[in-house]
């Protein structure tokens, strides 16, 4: 009885381990290249930690964060950004900052990406509308950045300048608000360890509709002072003019701190809705972020300095 | 005549559509992220476009000299005014959770929700005054009450264009209409008095 059988499939028949590593390896770049071609924002970011900050708050969802969004580039309904922000192309992008500093610089978004440790931050953010959210951001302080380029004793404040560009920002179009998009802060508080220039969000690429490539991030502000998509940092001696107080000065101020006592002329700042929350809550000074910044505004006039 | 017939009855649907709406949207989780915002702001919408075309009922019986136009305009005018009293009872009740101090202070301090609460206001004694009975009773008055519609509209107007922060166009459209409404009712009684 003939019990050896010949192998169905010889030895030399078998793909190589390393070659057969090697084509597991390449498909699955491949389908990356290809999940990027179709989900840009899905992108992979380099590894992050997490941070301390943040904690006891719940975040908001990836749906919300994502569909309620002032972003006037798209629109003035906030549904319009997610609509429309497909028409913005993050890749490539190029960053400049310029001004009074020994060694202006620009960065490619993926070597700025690179060049610093990214960190999970999950901030509140408070809109001047009365509304709140709380967002788990990826990105690194503007900080270490802004030492990069060595400003120098005439940097006293940073303006922060948003891409033009009315074919992929459609919004452009439109003179609702004097283009391109421009915010300010004084040096001290763009060197604070909570400013944050944010790359991503929920650990994935930023969205275009949230700001994408590259955004600020000032969460004792109310939401308008963190500048999206910005293009251009510029080190400045003067007080720089922002769009919104070019658009109604006595409305918005250059500080715009979250502040439950100082009331937008129109409406009462006091309390907020929590955005997928009914009941509205009361407003903290500062956004509750008072214990680290409160002392950059000691002797400083609030309410005149809204 | 059947109710399918009654133009009266299908006029009373479609006054119903933007309750109906809001309601579909709601089950469906169409609300957004801010659902108490988008049933305010969509309700306050809704309160503006009924008194829009509750004004164009005159100005389109004259335009096309079909008088029966005029046996519809009641249930517009109500339909207007029971939007307007759920965008109020939305503020009140969703918005500010009936916290009467800050409602009180919102209404004295923030022209927008004066102007508002003002246009309400103005509304409900044609609303109180709609019926044939009331008209019987007020005689030549009546017209005088109704005239209150005016002041309501252009403070609903101004109301929804105080609100917005920046962009005006939709508040602008609406100026547009209610003063072409307007303009007509002017140009037609100014006409009549040199006529007579």
């Amino acid at each position: 009885m003939l019990i050896k059988q010949a192998p169905d499939i010889q030895p030399s028949e078998i793909t190589a381990e390393a070659v057969y590593r090697e084509r597991r390896r390449f498909l699955g770049g491949a389908a990356a290249l290809a999940a990027l071609a179709v989900t840009p924002a899905q992108a992979a970011l380099p590894p992050y930690k997490k941070n301390a900050y943040g904690g006891g708050e719940t975040a908001n969802t990836w749906d919300e964060i994502t569909h309620y969004n002032n972003f006037y580039e798209f629109g003035t309904d906030k549904t319009d950004p997610a609509k429309y922000a497909h028409s913005l192309k993050p890749r490539p992008w190029t960053l400049a900052i310029e001004g009074a500093c020994r060694k202006p610089k620009s960065w490619d978004i993926d070597v700025l990406t690179r060049a610093f440790p990214l960190e999970e931050r999950i901030y509140r953010l408070r809109c001047v509308e009365g509304w709140s959210m709380v967002i788990p951001w990826l990105g690194f302080p503007l900080a270490g950045l802004l030492k990069q380029v060595e400003p120098t004793g005439n940097a006293k404040y940073v303006e922060f300048i948003t891409l033009h560009d009315p074919q992929q920002m459609p919004g452009q179009r439109q003179a609702i608000l004097d283009w391109p998009y421009r915010e300010g802060l004084r040096l001290d508080e763009a060197m604070h360890p909570l400013t944050l220039m944010a790359v991503g969000l929920y650990g994935r690429e930023l969205p275009n509709q949230n700001g994408a490539p590259l955004r600020l991030v000032v969460p004792w502000k109310y939401g308008f002072k963190s500048a999206k998509s910005i293009v251009k940092i510029r080190l400045v001696e003067q007080p720089p003019i922002s769009s919104w107080m070019k658009a109604v000065p006595r409305e918005y101020g250059f500080y715009s701190n979250v502040n439950p006592e100082v009331d937008h002329p129109r409406w009462s700042q006091a309390r907020e809705r929590r955005i997928g929350e009914f009941l509205k809550r009361p407003t903290l000074m500062f956004n509750g972020y008072g214990e680290q910044v409160a002392q950059l505004y000691s002797g400083m006039d609030l309410r005149k300095n809204f | 005549m059947a109710l399918y017939r009654n133009p009266k009855a299908w006029l009373f649907l479609l006054c119903l559509y933007p309750l109906l709406r809001l309601a579909a949207l709601a089950w469906t989780g169409g609300l957004g992220a801010n659902p108490i915002e988008f049933i305010t702001r969509s309700l306050g919408t809704w309160t503006l476009t009924g008194l829009l075309i509750t004004l164009t009922v005159t100005p389109a019986r004259r335009l096309s000299g079909y008088g029966g136009l005029l046996r519809y305009r009641r249930m517009l005018g109500l339909f207007a005014f029971c939007y307007g009293m759920l965008h109020l009872l939305s503020y009140l009740w969703l918005d500010q959770f009936f916290d009467w101090p800050a409602i009180v202070k919102d209404i004295l301090k923030r022209p927008f929700i004066t102007f508002g609460m003002a246009a309400f206001l103005l509304l409900v004694p044609l609303a109180l005054t709609s019926s044939r009975a009331a008209m019987r009773r007020l005689g030549r008055n009546w017209q005088r009450v109704h005239w209150l519609i005016y002041p309501a509209a252009v403070g609903a107007v101004l109301h929804y264009g105080w609100l917005v922060k920046k962009d005006l166009t939709q508040p602008l459209i609406y100026a547009g209409i209610l003063a072409l409404l307007l303009a007509m009712r002017i140009f037609w009684r100014y006409k009549k008095t040199k006529a007579g």
